[in-house]
């Protein structure tokens, strides 16, 4: 019942993006995310749009696996737009008591409208296609010249791995409790919302519980195998950059030259 | 008052390609009164079976009738299934959440829609029947308590409730020898007060074949046996490659045998083949 959450969701394949370098398809997406803001008209979007498209029929992930993703934030767009329908003055299209549309307001509207939707499902593209843990490995892998900083880049690494691990182990013991309490008779469905949120309590208490007590064992299981962030480590499965992470970063520097001539000629 | 499981079937996640078959045309009665018994490895089905026949899963096919009502039937009202039936989960003491003992094993019984002096009258009666001490328990936190008497007041929460048909999914495990033989005596001794049906899923085939009238065994997702201890015992080899084993006493009577020292008698209990050797050894 509780399994439907698509938390940074991974879909499984073998195709040309999944197997690319983690550290590549996080640079090249925040760098996909700067060049959505750098466009500045819908010609640019466009190419950026293309781009998108290119990259998502290579994965071979279904398009209705991406467009499900967009769902929850959905109101979040459709708050951006109407704020930004309703409050740039111009030219008066549509009035009407308060309100007013106007051009420049219906254009700036649709615009933000689509640097969100790429924004999301650009960033979506990059959970989609690489494993919790390889995501993991390449942040480390980028953080790890701020070390010198004093930034922890593999605690941070670390506690990220753990917390998703741990979703849905998390998950199956919330299933667990709640029907552990509804074998005695606990009702979550019926009532007012203060009655509901009440009857929460029965599945948090225990929840909050065991979610300590795994941490506490899985801390015990890490010390004893002498587990301590400031020792050399190294990996059983070491990323490596190849041929096709040098082609995807020279194909993606074409994409962003595009990007930036767009706006200077147009 | 008896229960009977007609031709149930269930499936996981039907329709994706993860979909498995958990139960496969299951059938079998137990009778008032008695303790039945179910075994079967990890992943056979046994908890899939448990948790349908408290109505929180519900099957593909097939009927469980209890007394006279039809429990997977569509217009059924779930506060008369948990009513008449008690599940108590593996590790049923992770499920403690009120501030005191007694708070918590109210629970059950207060969603019953009783009132409040037959709640309190319940919760003493099932507190003392899991042999714990109504007035020293009461009003402690249950996070308290040591590890076997959590569990009972997880169980106290269950029985409580009064069901007709009480379910134990591995009450003993994870216990010290100590407090597994004191929660199986309490098993027994809430079997006999209360006079209802008890399932008790167990890994412990010595447990199993000393204390039940009934044996079931599964094997992925289908019953492969049911019948007395004796007889389901007696058919070792089936059973030890459907990865399950005889009870030790059965064990160590079958290997005198093999080895020519006729010891007589089904040896279900540790006693019945002490018995077996010593007349073998006084011809």
């Amino acid at each position: 019942m509780i399994r439907d959450i698509t938390l940074g969701q991974f879909y499984p394949g073998n195709s040309w993006i999944h197997r690319l370098d983690p550290r590549v398809k996080i640079m090249v997406t925040l760098l996909y995310i700067v060049s959505i803001f750098v466009v500045k008209d819908f010609i640019g979007f466009a190419l950026a749009a293309l781009g998108l498209a290119v990259v998502i029929a290579i994965s071979r992930v279904p398009l209705k696996f991406i467009l499900r993703g967009l769902k929850p934030i959905f109101i979040l767009i459709a708050f951006t737009f109407i704020i930004n329908m309703f409050m740039i003055k111009g030219e008066v299209l549509v009035s009407f008591w308060i309100f007013s549309i106007s051009r420049e307001g219906l254009r700036m509207a649709v615009f933000m409208a689509i640097r969100l939707i790429l924004l999301i499902i650009g960033s979506s593209l990059l959970t989609l296609t690489t494993k919790p843990i390889s995501l993991t490995d390449g942040m480390e892998a980028l953080l790890s010249p701020f070390k010198r900083f004093g930034l922890p880049a593999h605690d941070l690494a670390m506690m990220m791995t753990i917390a998703l691990r741990f979703i849905p182990t998390l998950l199956e013991e919330t299933d667990k409790i709640m029907k552990a309490q509804m074998a005695r008779g606990a009702d979550f469905e019926s009532g007012n919302i203060l009655r509901r949120a009440k009857a929460l309590i029965p599945i948090l208490v225990p929840l909050f519980i065991s979610a300590f007590r795994i941490a506490q064992d899985l801390a015990m299981a890490m010390e004893a195998r002498c587990y301590g962030s400031n020792s050399k480590k190294t990996r059983m499965n070491g990323m490596k950059i190849c041929s096709r992470d040098i082609a995807a970063c020279l194909i993606f520097a074409a994409f962003l030259a595009m990007i930036i001539l767009e706006r200077i000629l147009l | 008052m008896s229960i009977e499981v007609k031709g149930l079937t269930h499936i996981y996640s039907e329709g994706l390609p993860d979909e498995s078959l958990a139960l496969e045309d299951i059938s079998f009665r137990a009778e008032d009164g008695q303790l039945v018994g179910l075994i079967g490895h990890t992943g056979s089905g046994k908890s899939t079976l448990v948790q349908h026949l408290n109505g929180l899963l519900k099957p593909k096919k097939g009927h469980i009738i209890v007394g006279d009502v039809d429990i997977t039937a569509e217009n059924v009202v779930m506060r008369d299934i948990r009513r008449k039936i008690g599940l108590v989960f593996q590790y049923p003491e992770y499920q403690l959440f009120e501030e005191t003992v007694a708070k918590d094993v109210a629970f059950g019984p207060s969603n019953l829609g009783l009132t409040a002096e037959e709640v309190d009258e319940r919760v003493r009666e099932a507190i003392e029947l899991v042999g714990l001490d109504y007035d020293k328990v009461k009003n402690l936190s249950p996070f308290d308590l040591s590890g076997g008497q959590k569990r009972r007041a997880a169980i106290a929460g269950v029985i409580a409730m009064k069901p007709e048909v009480l379910i134990l999914d591995e009450p003993t495990a994870g216990l010290n020898p100590k407090a597994h033989a004191d929660i199986l005596s309490m098993v027994e001794k809430i079997h006999e007060s209360e006079k209802n049906i008890i399932f008790l899923v167990s890994h412990n085939m010595d447990d199993i074949a000393r204390m039940s009238d009934k044996v079931l065994v599964m094997d992925h997702g289908k019953m492969m046996m049911d019948g007395t201890p004796e007889e389901v015992f007696s058919r070792g080899d089936e059973l030890k490659k459907m990865g399950l084993a005889l009870p030790a006493s059965m064990e160590i009577a079958a290997q005198l045998r093999e080895n020519g020292f006729a010891v007589g008698g089904t040896c279900l209990t540790m006693e019945e083949t002490a018995d077996g050797i010593a007349e073998v050894l006084k011809r």
